[in-house]
C-alpha cells in the first residue's frame, strides 16, 4: 500500500509537468522528504537488487550514464535519478516513481552531490559506493573540499564491511579514504603518455594527507590526479586492480581505452566522449560495472555505444552547423575542456557563457584559475555571454587576446546567433556554458526545435 | 625610465581568490604603456627583496596561511614594515590582509601573528561567513571612487588609530559587517577583503597603485597615459547591478 503522502507528492510532479513548469524531476521528492525526512530509507526496499551511489566533483553525470549503459546491456532493471537531481529530493523522486513490488530485482543507480552523499548513503545503505575525485569547486563554496573529504571518511567508517567501495587511486584526496573501509577496489590510469610535466596553477591536494610534506608527482594526468608519492613518509598511489593501460585520444571526437581488470582486458573503441578526463570516467564505470557483476565481455561494447549526457560533449545540429556543448563548472573541469579543445587542429570558433547564479557559484573569481592561455593563439572568433560576460572578457583581455577577435554579447540567444554567424564554413561552434547558462541555452535550443528538454534526457 | 618591480609574495601558498588576476593587471597596465615591469616571485624560505616598489600578498587556505605566517615571523615582517615606512606599496587581499595586520585569533583561541604593517586585528566570527558582492566608496589621495568586488571571509577585522578604512560600505559586509568600513590603509599599504579579483574591475585603483609605486621608484609622481577601459568599466557596472538583484 502506497503511503498517502507519496501519492500526493507524485501527483504534484505530474501536475508540474502538465502546467509546463518544468520537469518536476525533484518536486515530488522535495515534498516527500519534507513531510517524511526518512522517506528514502522507507522506500529503499523497492531496490531489491541494492543500490550504487556515485559521487565526485567532476564526471559523476557522465559516469552514471556509462554505468547505466553497462547495466542495461546486461538486462538489469534500474532505478535512476536524472542529471541535476542529485540531492536527497532527487533520489526520493526516483524511488517514488519506482514500482513497489518489482517483478524482477531492481537496482538503484544514483549520482549524488558531494555534500549530500553522507546523508543519502545513510538512508540508502548502498551495495557499492564509487568515489572519483575531489577538486576545488566554485569559490563561494570554498573550504568544502577538506570538509567533504572528512565527511566522506566518516561515512565510509559507518558502512558495513560488505559494502564495496570503489576509489580512484590517482587522486590523493580520495585515496586517503582507503584507510576508512576494509573492502576497497582501486581504479586508475596507468598510461602516462599524455601526462603533463607539472601541476596546473589551481591544483589542490599538493601536500601529503598523512604527514603534510609536499607530494611528488611522477606523472600529472588531470588536475592533481596522477602518479604520486610522498618521499617523507612513503605513502604512495595504491596499485589499481582496474587500470587504463592505454588511452588514445582521437581529437574532439572519440577516445580508445584499454582497461586491464582481474577478469580480463576490456577494449573500448570509439567512445564518443573526448579527452583524458573521460578515460577516467570510462575506467570508473568499468570498475563499478564489474563489482556489480556485469561480464567483462559486455562492458566494452556497452561503453562505446553510450551517448553523451546532457551538455557534456553533447553534439547538436543548428542551421546546418554542428554545435558542441561543453559544460564548465569549475577550474579543474574547464582546464580539461581547454586541453581537449587543443586537440582540434583548426582555428576555433567559441562561445563562452558565464553566469553567477547560485548553482554556478556566485563568486566568478574561479575563471582566473582556469588556464585559458593555450587557446589564445588558436581562437578565430570568441563570443562572450552571460550575466557576468564582462568579467570573462576581462579574463581574456588580461590574458592578452586582441580585442578584434572578441565580441561581448550578454543575452543568450543573441550570443548564439552572433557566434553562429561568425563560425567558419564547415566548422563546429563550441559552446562552453556554466550550469545555469546551459539551462538557458537549452531553452533557446528547445524553442528552435534542435534539442529536447533536459528532463526528457535518459 | 625605471622598471616597475613587483614582489609577489608566496604565489604557491596564497592564490585561492584569483590573485594572479591582480598580478596580470599590474603587469599589463604597465607594459601597455611602454613601461618596464618585472614580477619577482618570493616563496617560503626566500629573502624578501628590498628593491621592489610594490609587494603583493594574496589569500590562502588555513593550512597554507599558517605556513606563511610562520615564514613572515621575525626579520621578514620587520623588513616589510621598514619598506612601507619608507614609501613602498603593499596590496594585501583576504588572508593577506589579515596577515598584514596584527594577526588572527581562531575560533579555538589559537593566535596567528601578522606583521603589523596595518593597524588592524582579526578575530574569527560567524557563522555566517560574510559572502557576496560588495560595493564601497573608497577615499584615497583626496579622491573618492566606487570600488567593487566579492568578499568571502569568516574573520571580523577591526581597525586601530594607525590605519584608516579603505572605504565605506554601500552594499555588502566589509571588515566585520557591523561598523560599515571596508579595508585598511596605512601610508601606501592597502589591505582589503575585496577580490573577484579586485583590480581588473577597478582600473582606477590599479593605476593609483602603479602611480604610487613609480613615485616611490623615481621620486616623482608620473602621469599615466589613459587606456581604453570600456570592458573594465562595463564589468564594474555589472558588479554594481548584481548587488541590486536577488540571488537566483
Amino acid at each position: 500500500m502506497q503511503h498517502p503522502a507519496n501519492t500526493i507528492a507524485t501527483a504534484a510532479g505530474w501536475l508540474s509537468r502538465r502546467l509546463g513548469r518544468g520537469g518536476g524531476t525533484t518536486l515530488p521528492g522535495a515534498l516527500i522528504t519534507k513531510w517524511r525526512p526518512q522517506a528514502v530509507r522507507s522506500m529503499r526496499c523497492k531496490l531489491t537488487d541494492g543500490a550504487l551511489v556515485i559521487s565526485a566533483t567532476n564526471g559523476k553525470t557522465t559516469t552514471a550514464r556509462l554505468i547505466v549503459s553497462c547495466l542495461r546491456s546486461d538486462g538489469r532493471t534500474l532505478v535512476t535519478n536524472p542529471s541535476g537531481a542529485n540531492l536527497m529530493s532527487g533520489v526520493a523522486s526516483a524511488l517514488l516513481a519506482a514500482p513497489a513490488h518489482p517483478l524482477v530485482p531492481a537496482l538503484g543507480v544514483f549520482e549524488v552531490d558531494e555534500a549530500a552523499l553522507p546523508a543519502i548513503a545513510d538512508q540508502l545503505a548502498p551495495r557499492v559506493v564509487l568515489l572519483m575525485n575531489l577538486f576545488r569547486d566554485q569559490l563561494d563554496r570554498y573550504g568544502e573540499l577538506e570538509h567533504i573529504s572528512e565527511r566522506w571518511l566518516g561515512m565510509l567508517q559507518g558502512l558495513p564491511p560488505s559494502t564495496i567501495v570503489v576509489l580512484n587511486a590517482d587522486d590523493p584526496a580520495v585515496a586517503h579514504l582507503g584507510d576508512a573501509h576494509p573492502n576497497i577496489v582501486w581504479f586508475g590510469i596507468d598510461d602516462t603518455s599524455r601526462a603533463l610535466t607539472e601541476l596546473p596553477h589551481a591544483a589542490d591536494a599538493r601536500r601529503c594527507r598523512r604527514c603534510g610534506e609536499p607530494l611528488i608527482y611522477d606523472a600529472v594526468l588531470v588536475g592533481h590526479l596522477g602518479h604520486w608519492h610522498c618521499d617523507a613518509c612513503g605513502w604512495r598511489r595504491p596499485t589499481p586492480s582496474i587500470a587504463a593501460s592505454a588511452v588514445t585520444l582521437h581529437g574532439l571526437d572519440t577516445i580508445d581505452v584499454d582497461i586491464a581488470t582481474p577478469g580480463g582486458p576490456i577494449a573500448v573503441r570509439g567512445l564518443a566522449l573526448p579527452g583524458l578526463h573521460n578515460a577516467y570516467n570510462a575506467t570508473a564505470a568499468a570498475a563499478a560495472a564489474l563489482t556489480l557483476g556485469v561480464p567483462v565481455t559486455r562492458i566494452g561494447q556497452a561503453l562505446q555505444s553510450s551517448q553523451a549526457a546532457f551538455g557534456r560533449s553533447e553534439r547538436l545540429t543548428i542551421t546546418g552547423r554542428e554545435l558542441v556543448l561543453l559544460l564548465i563548472k569549475n577550474p579543474a573541469g574547464a582546464n580539461e575542456i581547454v586541453r581537449t579543445l587543443e586537440l582540434d587542429p583548426e582555428p576555433l570558433d567559441l562561445v563562452l557563457f558565464l553566469n553567477d547564479r547560485t548553482a554556478d557559484g556566485r563568486d566568478v573569481s574561479w575563471i582566473w584559475d582556469v588556464d585559458y592561455e593555450p587557446l589564445l593563439p588558436r581562437i578565430r572568433t570568441l563570443t562572450i555571454a552571460g550575466d557576468r560576460a564582462h568579467d570573462l572578457a576581462l579574463r581574456f583581455r588580461y590574458a592578452g587576446l586582441d580585442d578584434s577577435r572578441m565580441r561581448v554579447v550578454p543575452p543568450t540567444a543573441d550570443a548564439l546567433d552572433t557566434a553562429l554567424a561568425g563560425t567558419a564554413d564547415g566548422r563546429p561552434l563550441y559552446a562552453l556554458p556554466t550550469y545555469t547558462a546551459m539551462l538557458g541555452l537549452r531553452e533557446v535550443l528547445v524553442a528552435r526545435g534542435v534539442a529536447q528538454e533536459f528532463w526528457r534526457d535518459r | 625610465m625605471s622598471t616597475f618591480r613587483l614582489a609577489h609574495l608566496y604565489p604557491r601558498e596564497l592564490n585561492i581568490y584569483a590573485d594572479r588576476g591582480n598580478i596580470a593587471v599590474f603587469d599589463r597596465r604597465t607594459s601597455w604603456r611602454g613601461l618596464g615591469v618585472e614580477v619577482i616571485e618570493v616563496g617560503i624560505g626566500d629573502p624578501v627583496p628590498t628593491d621592489a616598489h610594490l609587494y603583493y600578498l594574496g589569500g590562502g587556505q588555513d593550512r597554507d596561511q599558517l605556513a606563511v605566517a610562520d615564514d613572515l615571523r621575525g626579520d621578514k615582517g620587520t623588513t616589510l614594515r621598514g619598506l612601507v615606512d619608507d614609501g613602498a606599496c603593499l596590496l594585501a587581499v583576504c588572508g593577506g590582509y589579515q596577515l598584514a595586520g596584527h594577526g588572527y585569533t581562531g575560533v579555538d583561541g589559537t593566535r596567528m601573528d601578522g606583521i603589523s604593517v596595518l593597524d588592524a586585528d582579526t578575530v574569527a566570527g560567524g557563522p555566517p561567513r560574510l559572502i557576496g558582492d560588495v560595493v564601497i566608496e573608497a577615499r584615497l589621495d583626496g579622491q573618492t571612487h566606487t570600488v567593487v568586488g566579492f568578499e568571502n571571509h569568516a574573520g571580523r577585522t577591526r581597525l586601530g588609530v594607525g590605519s584608516s578604512p579603505l572605504g565605506v560600505v554601500t552594499s555588502g559586509h566589509g571588515n566585520n559587517g557591523k561598523d560599515g568600513f571596508e579595508g585598511a590603509v596605512t601610508k601606501h599599504a592597502i589591505g582589503t577583503y575585496l577580490h573577484g579579483p579586485l583590480l581588473p574591475k577597478n582600473p582606477w585603483l590599479a593605476d593609483l597603485l602603479i602611480a604610487w609605486a613609480l613615485e616611490y621608484a623615481t621620486g616623482s609622481r608620473p602621469v599615466l597615459e589613459p587606456l581604453d577601459d570600456h570592458l573594465e568599466e562595463a564589468a564594474h557596472a555589472a558588479a554594481i547591478v548584481r548587488t541590486r538583484q536577488p540571488n537566483r
